[in-house]
């Protein structure tokens, strides 16, 4: 068979594994707090001018966000108020959830054993249940449940991971409810990796002190979303799919009501009228930001801001985008996809062109990140020019991923990581014997609407959880504190749905938050063309869009 | 090599259109003009929403894959499958007791296998299908558990199977009766959990919500990292 590799990263490969015998014999080093601010102000995107710009309106004027992200908060509605009939209602609930990922499914059933019988109960959906970032989190969740580990311990891995700029009410509930979720998993049936005594297989992530990072093999997120899934069927909760939410509901009181959602297909709005309202639309990687390219799903372009926003929700921490350290940069197909922290938690190193170690492994994302960039950045701008170059000019970094088999054992890397291995498998390229190109990709929004430790957000009767939400994890998150994320607030965010539908009287519904906006937008000179929440991204050829008509 | 030297023909939904050649089944289509709404989710390999099937030029044989997987080549056939059709049996996992095995209660048409092993060459994740659907008639709950794990839930098994099973629902009923009954508990798990309950941790963390910011950086710059 032809080596999947060309020459010169062969050559590359045959540095890597001659510096490996020595590499193995020694502890890596850990950078201080003071390196790793100067990694990140010198090279992480964040960091950089010009990516970013201050709101012009709403709750969060003057506050800097990325320009992509301002692009759509700085747009008019997509349907026009005037066209929608409020009082024609096409499904009538006591809690509505607005997305069908991970935080919208643990909302749906905590909301359901907090009482809330199931047909009252309605979750909406973009595309289909499940389709989410949380389907696609490949190593681990968080939780402080070993003997030698404490909530308080995780709590000040989260902060110090956050640049201490994380909500502290938040990072509170998010750790003390670590173990009950992950009790919770096991009485669901969510099978995670145990010893033949039950005892559950933890390791480290980036930026944690204690090993607490518990998994289901390289398939965490998708062992734990169709179990809540499952369960949600069996219960008979329903999900509207290939219903996008174009804009809340709210009523004379200011308080949120419903939603107005569009069917994908037919292209038909419908309404639903909800005693309280629970947003769980996920992030925004499909932004691209800075031309970045993601690990996220197809639907992750942040249309739940956009809607919480003009409704009146504050937004947090959307200046700090994070970029996982580890997307594949080669081969081209491949490009941006997710190999997960998992894979230097067990082992591997990151490694450059000459197959030195230039960074701790496990530095939380940004610093990794930032680092990888110095490494591949050229000297002229400011970087080391260490990377290692493809044949169509991506730059990259070794992820050392045979060190998995030496370590741990022959047959280890197919089978803990097999949904890597077959990543690459399907390119002729073995990760068990051969490391494999990394660089950066854009992974998660690490801020989001405003919340306090219940859920809900600064608009009554309006409650969030998961991605969509901001606080928890401050300037940036750590490996694993994802999907604790989503079950934890998620939970959160559905009981408190619950305990507010018991006792609300929603009033008059209309869309008039929606206009007033818009005539903020024009008092500020926003160009009307630009519209938003955008529901998919652009990616059809350019001779097509440039040859479109609207005929029919 | 010159761009138009890199293009190859592909024909969606029996439509012909030249593309870049290397690109995935999905970013062809995508790059011909289509805007997916149905057959495209994580773009990664682990939603299971862009099950696809195609046909190469000169070969009888059906193929099974994902778009965003899957390369696209030159005089390749595709179609998606936007949705597939199957019903979930009705079961409530608490209803079930530990050492139940519903599968042939719930799904009996299992038992319909003729062991051809259609579905598992129809798996774009090489998965045994065949296999754990035969540990599933013997009843064998782990061994369905360890070899679906990995299932993506896309259904290409059960749109091939000449016995009309739906693998994938019979994989998802056995790992959550492993996952919650057959699998031992953690002992340190239920332990932790009691002790937050009780509040165990509540002092230590009122006194850390109540630090400044520099007494935090003080106490995670002196923190012990397991080794």
């Amino acid at each position: 068979m032809a080596d999947a590799y060309p020459r010169s990263m062969r050559e590359s490969i045959g540095r890597v594994e001659a510096t490996r015998p020595e590499r193995m014999e020694v502890e890596p080093q850990r950078l201080s707090l003071e390196e790793r601010r100067e990694v990140l102000d010198s090279f992480h995107p964040d960091y950089k001018e010009g990516g970013k710009r201050k709101l012009l309106v709403g709750p969060s004027r003057g506050e800097f966000v990325p320009h992509e992200m301002a692009d759509l908060l700085e747009a008019y509605p997509l349907i026009d108020p005037d066209q929608v009939d409020l009082g024609q209602v096409d499904h009538e609930v006591d809690v509505l959830i607005i997305g069908g990922g991970g935080a919208g499914t643990v909302a749906a059933l905590s909301a359901h054993e907090a009482g809330i019988p199931a047909d009252r109960i309605l979750i909406t959906t973009k595309l289909r249940h499940g389709d989410s970032n949380s389907m696609m989190a490949q190593g681990g969740i968080q939780a402080a449940d070993k003997e030698h580990d404490s909530p308080p311990i995780h709590y000040l891995d989260v902060l110090g991971g956050g640049h201490f700029g994380n909500d502290p009410q938040l990072v509170r509930a998010l750790v003390n409810d670590a173990p009950e979720v992950i009790r919770w998993h096991e009485k669901l049936g969510v099978m995670y990796d145990k010893d033949t005594d039950g005892r559950m297989l933890t390791i480290h992530g980036g930026g944690t002190s204690r090993k607490r990072m518990h998994s289901a093999k390289d398939y965490t997120g998708l062992e734990i979303m169709r179990v809540v899934r499952d369960e949600a069927l069996s219960r008979g909760i329903r999900c509207l799919e290939f219903c996008p939410t174009v804009e809340l509901i709210r009523d004379d009181q200011g308080q949120v009501c419903g939603a107005v959602l569009w069917n994908l297909e037919t292209e038909e709005y419908t309404v639903v009228r909800a005693k309280a309202t629970v947003l769980a639309t996920g992030g925004w990687g499909r932004l691209h930001i800075q031309g970045f390219p993601t690990s996220n799903h197809y639907g992750a372009t942040a249309d739940g801001l956009v809607l919480a926003y003009r409704a009146g929700a504050g937004l947090r921490d959307l200046d700090s985008v994070q970029y996982h350290p580890t997307g594949a940069a080669f081969p081209e197909q491949i490009v941006g996809l997710l190999i997960t922290e998992k894979v230097r938690g067990m082992g591997a190193q990151p490694l450059n062109v000459d197959g030195a170690l230039f960074v701790h492994p496990l530095e939380p994302r940004d610093v990794e990140s930032g680092a990888f960039i110095r490494e591949c950045s050229s000297p002229e701008q400011g970087g080391r020019g260490n990377g290692v170059v493809t044949p169509t000019g991506m730059v990259g970094i070794w992820l050392d991923t045979p060190m998995v088999d030496i370590i741990h054992g022959p047959g280890t890397f197919k089978r803990e990581l097999s949904a890597i291995w077959r990543m690459y498998a399907r390119f002729d390229i073995d990760p068990a014997t051969d490391p494999v190109l990394t660089y950066p990709t854009l992974h998660y929004q690490n801020g989001g609407v405003v919340i306090d430790a219940t859920g809900a957000t600064a608009v009554p009767g309006l409650f969030a959880g998961g991605e969509v939400s901001g606080g928890i994890h401050g300037k940036n998150r750590l490996m694993g504190n994802s999907l604790l994320d989503f079950n934890v607030f998620g939970r959160r965010a559905g009981i408190a749905a619950a305990e507010w539908a018991r006792q609300a009287k929603p009033g008059r519904p209309t869309l008039e938050h929606a206009a007033n906006y818009a005539q903020e937008l024009q008092g500020a000179g926003v160009d009307r063309e630009r519209k938003a929440p955008s529901v998919l991204p652009e990616y059809r050829g350019e001779r097509t869009l440039a040859r479109m008509v609207d005929l029919i | 090599m010159s761009a138009e030297q890199d293009m190859i023909r592909i024909y969606i939904m029996g439509k012909a259109y030249e593309v870049p050649g290397g690109l995935t089944i999905m970013k062809a289509m995508e790059y011909a003009g289509y805007r997916l709404v149905r057959g495209v989710g994580c773009r990664g390999g682990f939603c299971g929403a862009c099950a696809t099937v195609f046909r190469r030029a000169g070969d009888y044989k059906l193929y099974a894959d994902l778009a965003c997987q899957a390369t696209a080549e030159d005089e390749m056939y595709i179609a998606q499958i936007p949705s597939v059709p199957a019903e979930r049996a009705s079961w409530v996992l608490t209803e079930l007791a530990p050492e139940d095995n519903p599968i042939l209660a719930l799904y009996p048409e299992v038992a319909r296998c003729v062991a051809c092993n259609t579905c598992t060459r129809a798996c774009p994740q090489e998965l045994e299908v065949m296999d754990y659907i035969q540990a599933a008639l013997r009843g064998d709950i782990p061994q369905v558990a360890e070899l679906s794990f990995d299932c993506v839930q896309c259904g290409l098994c059960a749109m091939r199977c000449p016995a009309e099973i739906v693998h994938y629902h019979v994989g998802q009923l056995a790992r959550r009766i492993y996952g919650a009954y057959r699998a031992p508990e953690a002992g340190h798990l239920a332990a932790r959990v009691q002790e937050t309950a009780r509040g165990d941790f509540d002092q230590e963390l009122d006194k850390l919500e109540q630090m400044s910011k520099d007494e935090l950086v003080e106490l995670y710059r002196k923190r012990d990292v397991e080794s």
